[in-house]
């Protein structure tokens, strides 16, 4: 991949980003004009725009539909960046962000507070929060599992979180076993399948700034990470401080998937084919597939959560189970490609 | 002037003694060579040398200075490797391999300068490689992935370059020509090595080792003699000279 053609793609893809939201916007039982959503936009960045958008419109634009998409953006973006990271981290294409327990200790969080009340005195906070602390601690737990003679070892980490995800799993499951609230039983079904249905420009804030500043922090390293794709022993000759370098990781794509998850719940499969999507087309250096990660991630969930709007409307179908059944088949088309390898090598 | 000193360094795993109380010294531009049958701890000793492994006792001094003192980007700076093992997860171009020798010299966002592009082409002329520099390592034959491998270790501009049985799995075309190249190369070098002729007509001096111990060290005439080689390797030897090198030359045979 040459320079030029990569600053191409990039370009490329970020058009397919803009074009993606305008249509995720547009659609809906209101029917707005792309024109209308660029004007409202335009309007509200500041920018003199003569507008023919009516204040109803202009709501549902700006506090209902826009909040949502990008919600849908960020979250994809996230999810791609932290596999593909995950992946150099513990040196296994089969990795997936929510490897290190992630996931399934949100999933406690979230149950206890959906069916137990938890935390109640922080309302509508009080989910997220529940989540992304239990998603924290069970990576701390992994993380501690791991560390033997001050050292991480790649192979207790992934087992480790195993364990733990089995761990946490199980008590979800005991807690949902032993509720009586049919309610509740289904809302953390539809918790652990993931939704964006929740966003807000207010807890779209954090999820961002997480994400700029991760996608930064990995990004400055991105030869550190392709070092470490060449081994613990020639990554160490090469000048990088392994040990140092995994807490790094660890705890920057913990605290990202943590915030994603405690806000939409735990998608899945992105994480795990969107690194692998872009490695057919870019190659493996970080370089080029982290931020072609964060482009492809965000523009797979953002036609995800449209798919999920419409496909039994009025009803909303669970992001989690499009991205399993598009992304499913799409990753089965992959594994019988011969020229991408998915890392074996030879 | 001494680039390397080792002060008596012993290893042991648990209780398994795995190097035994080895010292020698390494000056600038030599071409050292590390002999011995296998399991007498000469990926062990080197691993050591490039802080692979940690010594359970005994001092490594680079430059005079404690070589655990160093941080992982100036060692790397200083010692280069090329290992026996080069497992590679996911493709990557040669170029973009031999480009990842620049990274001890990358600080945080630092972009490939004209002079990394400019090391990084030469590095691959010296490794013969040139032609191959658009190539993906997994399509390469094993012969051509040490040279890359090399390649990325000269592009490190280090000091020190250590070889890990360099020759291994390459033809004895490829075997002389990597050879011909490290000696030429304007830095020292220690290398294990197995093919003793090889060690013999490349090497300015030889550690024979022995059950991790180090046996004897010396110029190639005074190391490999017909005892030693008795007693290091366990076969009969009759040295010779090469007619047209001039370098020692050894032919073995066994009673039978």
């Amino acid at each position: 991949m040459t320079k030029t053609r990569f600053m191409l793609l990039l370009w490329i893809l970020v058009g397919v980003l803009l074009i993606s939201i305008t249509f995720a916007v547009m659609l809906g039982s209101v029917g707005i004009t792309p024109r209308i959503i660029w004007e409202i936009l335009f309007a509200k960045l500041g920018i003199p725009v003569e507008t023919s958008a009516s204040r109803a419109q202009a709501i549902i634009i700006w506090e209902i539909r826009l909040p949502r998409v990008l919600l849908a953006a960020l979250v994809g973006a996230s999810l791609a960046i932290c596999g593909a990271a995950i992946q150099a981290l513990v040196k296994n294409s089969i990795a997936d962000p929510y490897i290190l327990g992630v996931s399934s200790g949100a999933s406690v969080g979230a149950t206890v507070v959906i069916l137990l009340g938890a935390f109640s005195a922080l309302g509508m906070y009080a989910l997220s929060l529940a989540a992304f602390l239990g998603a924290i601690s069970a990576v701390a737990m992994v993380f501690l599992l791991a560390r033997v003679n001050g050292r991480t070892s790649v192979i207790r980490l992934l087992l480790a979180g195993i364990a733990i995800s089995m761990v946490f799993s199980a008590i979800t499951n005991f807690m949902l076993m032993m509720s009586k609230q049919q309610g509740g039983i289904q809302a953390v079904m539809h918790w652990m399948l993931g939704s964006l249905a929740g966003a807000k420009w207010s807890n779209i804030a954090i999820p961002f700034g997480t994400l700029l500043v991760v996608f930064i922090l990995l990004f400055m390293n991105y030869r550190q990470l392709n070092a470490l794709l060449l081994g613990e022993e020639s990554a160490g000759t090469l000048g990088v401080n392994i040990d140092r370098f995994r807490i790094f990781i660890i705890i920057f794509v913990s605290l990202l998937t943590g915030v994603v998850v405690a806000v939409s719940g735990s998608i899945g499969f992105v994480g795990l084919i969107i690194p692998h999507l872009v490695r057919m087309v870019v190659g493996s250096n970080y370089k080029y597939v982290l931020p072609t990660s964060a482009l492809v991630g965000s523009i797979f969930l953002v036609w995800a959560d449209m798919v999920a709007r419409i496909v039994i409307a009025p009803e909303e179908m669970p992001i989690g189970i499009i991205t399993a059944v598009c992304g499913g088949p799409f990753f089965i088309w992959m594994l019988r490609k011969r020229r991408y390898s998915f890392g074996e090598g030879e | 002037m001494i680039l390397l000193q080792v002060e008596s360094i012993s290893y042991s795993i648990s209780d398994k003694q795995i190097l035994d109380d080895i010292s020698f010294s390494v000056a600038q531009g030599q071409f050292i060579g590390v002999i011995g049958p296998n399991g007498s701890g000469k990926s062990t000793m080197l691993k050591i040398i490039y802080r692979h492994l940690k010594q359970t006792s005994g001092l490594v001094t680079l430059f005079e200075k404690d070589l655990l003192q160093f941080p992982q980007k100036e060692l790397a700076q200083n010692i280069a490797v090329v290992s026996q093992e080069a497992p590679v997860l996911f493709d990557f171009t040669v170029k973009e391999l031999v480009m990842m020798g620049r990274t001890p010299y990358k600080k945080w966002l630092a972009s490939d300068k004209n002079e990394d592009y400019a090391i990084v082409s030469d590095s691959m002329r010296l490794a013969n490689i040139t032609h191959l520099a658009n190539r993906y390592f997994s399509e390469l034959s094993g012969g051509e992935k040490k040279r890359v491998l090399l390649a990325r270790a000269l592009a490190q501009q280090a000091n020190i370059l250590i070889l890990d049985e360099p020759t291994n799995h390459l033809d004895i075309e490829h075997q002389y020509q990597l050879m011909d190249l490290v000696r030429e190369l304007p830095i020292t070098i220690v290398a294990a090595l197995h093919d003793l002729n090889l060690a013999a007509g490349y090497c300015d001096e030889l550690l024979v080792m022995k059950d991790g111990a180090l046996f004897q060290s010396g110029t190639p005439e005074e190391v490999l003699t017909k005892e030693t080689l008795q007693e290091v390797f366990r076969v009969n030897a009759f040295v010779s000279k090469n007619p047209f090198t001039e370098k020692l030359h050894l032919f073995f045979y066994t009673e039978q």
